[in-house]
């Protein structure tokens, strides 16, 4: 832990949210309520409050300030993080003393270009915004010779808000933007042990949706560690969405039914058409307002306009694939960013890449693909139904 | 019921040594260095150890050191001896079918500026001593010859290499790494001309984390850990007093009662082979009879990945390795099974059983007939052409 942190408090910048009229309360409280979660494995205790329009983080005595703006960083809705100094009104000269201080302490070498920023909230404080600035920078001139203002370009952005406190900081930390988890109800992921659809459950939680997710298994062709390796993915980006229910359905026998019954190079595309069908089932089973895939227009074989086509038309329910338009390498990008891209890449198979047909098809017509599908009433319905009842269900938290 | 097949990955710690590491972690505790009785006694459990240890190779005291494990031995006998001979030359030989704990260590010596040789292998995993003869150069400083293949159990001629190594120059330092054989042969380095040997203990029933390097006396060879100058300067670090007394004691029972418990092995292996190639489109590989290691069987199952081979084994209880778990779970193709010229489609469905003392003829039966009964349901479901 470290001991003598110069802040004591976080303001909380938000945007969108701010702009949602008359539900504007709900999305503060669901944001409040993430940052509690995401503070939660953090060293130290916090109090969070809301007030005026801000939300501030203060910390209870010790805590470690690197874990508090990483925990911070993970909570969608937050657009900056201030590391902020709060200050009793006690008067003009007593705020110029108190910020020259900060300055003091903030900056080892004091020889940068700055601009005084101040916000009058409260209307009642005896000078303007533009007599703040000037009055401040001339303060803090005389103190720090070396100093320079600039207007246009400063190194150093002094800011001041006079609030019920008087507010003081100097940078803007970027928070991930976005909307709190949970103020746009709930979606079923389809997470494989792959790079794209932890990246697609991050992006939709991003737009405040929270998220459930579906893995298939299929022992003895997928492996625990591949189990594992699922769950610890859906444990990465639970620091973004908060709690995942994750549903492990085993799907061999279903798999291996198909390849029996079944064209081969169709495999894939009616593998991925049963797929959805039990993930829209256990979306509804948990009240999620829809699918999110991690698809992306041509990247494989299941993956054309045409195979899209076929396996979105077992759907009723929305899906959201919100990295259709992406190229691999965008999609790796963001995956790195948040931390997913390490753990996808290990060597497991999932069950998407056993039984692939040397030459699947690219362009398959629905119509062909339900006639086919038909070869396998007898069993399916059973199938379906054992998947169901046995697949397990694990929540993943946060560590 | 639970079938432990991959004792060639690790074993089983026995009890005797086991309750000797237990003694060291709680009573006897004491640092060897520190001047005290208990230290001294702490000194005294690593001087049993050793002795002990000497007794199965016949070999002196002096010439064991304790390690970390065979990875740690390895490295140490390559890049100590390479360093502290290169004035002599800088050739060294080795086989292709030598673990990663061997030819990593040399390929970061090729990068240092060494030159390595590499004997390629018979369809049994031999090395050829024609071959070997015609690789020696005046300024060959160092040869490596794994004894037991850890993938598909050859046996090499390492004593008739030794005395082609010994032939062409004396001073040409013979490195064997001995991780798969001993315990499963007698291995006297010193009649057999055997410089440095590499063993590990938890291969046999000793804990994870211990091992020794045979350094004949004499021998050249330079530190790679540097510090407290522990263990006559060559090793610095405070000794893993429980884990050496247990490998002691691991070691020493492993030579107990020999010639049975190896019959017992090759006896077992001998029937496991026998019972899985009866399925069709299963064959075993690597040398037959003597030419092999009790403990290890090699066995191709076409058209079943590996991996589901293994984890449809493990629904059953059996527990075996794809290729050689040894090298981490990275599914890269094995490098021994392909110097044999083992037919691509094979390269991935390639398991090992791996045996130990403990094994019985039941567990082996139940082995059988649990591959003769998935293996053609798993075939059914071979990836169609």
């Amino acid at each position: 832990m470290i001991s003598d942190n110069k802040y004591k408090s976080f303001l909380i910048k938000y945007a969108e949210i701010a702009v949602k009229g008359k539900n504007r309360f709900l999305f503060e409280d669901a944001l409040v309520g993430r940052i509690h979660q995401a503070l939660k494995s953090v060293d130290g205790s916090f109090f969070v409050r809301k007030e005026q329009g801000r939300i501030y983080v203060d910390a209870q005595g010790e805590y470690d300030y690197d874990e508090t703006v990483l925990a911070l960083q993970h909570v969608f809705g937050i657009v900056g993080i201030c590391p902020v100094v709060l200050l009793e009104d006690e008067g003009f000269d007593a705020l110029a003393r108190a910020v020259i201080d900060c300055i003091d302490r903030e900056f080892a070498d004091k020889k940068f270009t700055f601009k005084v920023n101040a916000r009058r909230a409260r209307k009642n404080y005896p000078m303007e915004s533009m007599e703040i600035n000037a009055s401040l920078g001339e303060r803090i001139l005389e103190a720090f010779p070396d100093t320079r203002v600039d207007v246009h370009k400063p190194q150093v952005m002094v800011c001041v808000e006079i609030r019920n406190q008087i507010n003081v900081y100097f940078k803007v930390i970027p928070g991930p933007g976005g909307m709190p988890v949970g103020t746009n109800g709930k979606a079923m992921l389809l997470l494989s042990g792959g790079i794209d659809s932890p990246v697609a459950g991050y992006m939709i939680a991003k737009r405040g949706v929270a998220i459930d997710a579906t893995y298939f298994h299929a022992p003895p062709y997928t492996s625990e560690r591949a189990k594992q390796k699922v769950v610890d993915l859906a444990k990465i980006i639970s620091r973004y969405t908060g709690p995942i229910r994750l549903h492990v359905v085993n799907f061999t026998d279903i798999q291996l039914y198909i390849y029996e019954q079944c064209p081969h190079e169709e495999l894939t595309i009616i593998m991925r058409r049963y797929m959805m069908r039990l993930a829209e089932h256990f979306a509804k089973e948990s009240g999620c307002l829809g699918l999110i895939t991690g698809e992306s227009i041509g990247q494989v074989a299941s993956q054309t306009m045409q195979s899209l086509a076929a396996t979105n038309e077992v759907c009723t329910m929305p899906v959201y694939r919100p990295l259709i338009g992406f190229d691999k390498q965008e999609i790796v990008e963001i995956s790195e960013k948040i931390k997913t891209y390490e753990t996808s890449i290990l060597p497991y198979e999932d069950c998407c890449t056993i039984f692939v047909a040397k030459h699947p098809v690219t362009k398959p017509s629905i119509q062909v693909i339900q006639n086919d599908e038909k070869k396998l009433s007898e069993k399916i319905d059973a199938l379906i139904a054992q998947a169901v009842e046995t697949t397990e269900k694990i929540l993943v938290l946060p560590d | 019921m639970r079938v432990y097949l991959d004792n060639a990955a690790t074993t089983r710690c026995s009890d005797r040594a086991k309750e000797l590491l237990l003694r060291l972690l709680s009573d006897d505790y004491g640092n060897p260095s520190s001047l005290h009785q208990m230290g001294k006694e702490a000194e005294d459990a690593v001087r049993e150890a050793r002795k002990k240890i000497a007794k199965t190779i016949k070999a002196e005291e002096k010439e064991i050191l304790f390690t970390s494990g065979g990875t740690e031995s390895n490295n140490l006998a390559l890049l100590g001896a390479a360093y502290a001979n290169m004035r002599a030359g800088k050739h060294i030989i080795t086989t292709v079918i030598e673990h990663a704990s061997v030819s990593a260590p040399l390929e970061f010596l090729t990068e240092q500026g060494f030159e390595v040789t590499c004997l390629l292998v018979d369809s049994c995993g031999r090395i050829s001593i024609e071959e070997l003869k015609n690789a020696l150069r005046p300024d060959t400083i160092l040869v490596s010859v794994m004894m037991v293949n850890n993938e598909i159990g050859t046996l090499q001629p390492v004593e008739e290499a030794a005395a082609v190594i010994k032939a062409n120059n004396p001073d040409t330092l013979f490195h064997v790494d001995a991780i798969q054989a001993y315990g499963k042969y007698r291995i006297y380095p010193k009649r057999m001309g055997i410089d440095l040997m590499s063993v590990s203990g938890h291969k046999i029933h000793a804990p994870k984390g211990t091992g020794f390097l045979y350094i004949r006396d004499k021998a050249k060879v330079k530190p790679v850990l540097y510090g407290g100058g522990q263990q006559r300067g060559m090793r610095s670090g405070t000794e893993n007093v429980p884990g050496i007394a247990a490998f002691g004691e691991a070691a020493a029972e492993s030579y107990e009662d020999f010639e049975r418990k190896t019959a017992h092995m090759r006896e077992l292996r001998e029937r496991l082979m026998r019972g899985i190639t009866a399925v069709s489109g299963v064959s075993v590989n690597g040398a037959a009879q003597d030419g092999a290691a009790p403990h290890i069987v090699s066995a191709s199952i076409e058209g079943v990945r590996a991996e589901v081979m293994l984890h449809a084994l493990e629904e059953k209880g059996i527990y075996v390795s794809a290729g050689s778990a040894c090298s981490s779970n990275k599914p890269a193709v094995s490098r021994t099974l392909k110097s044999i010229g083992l037919r691509p489609e094979l390269l991935d469905a390639t398991i090992r059983f791996s045996l130990c003392a403990h094994t019985t003829c039941e567990e082996i039966n139940y082995a059988i007939e649990t591959l003769c009964e998935m293996a053609p349901r798993l075939q059914k479901y071979a990836p169609r052409q």
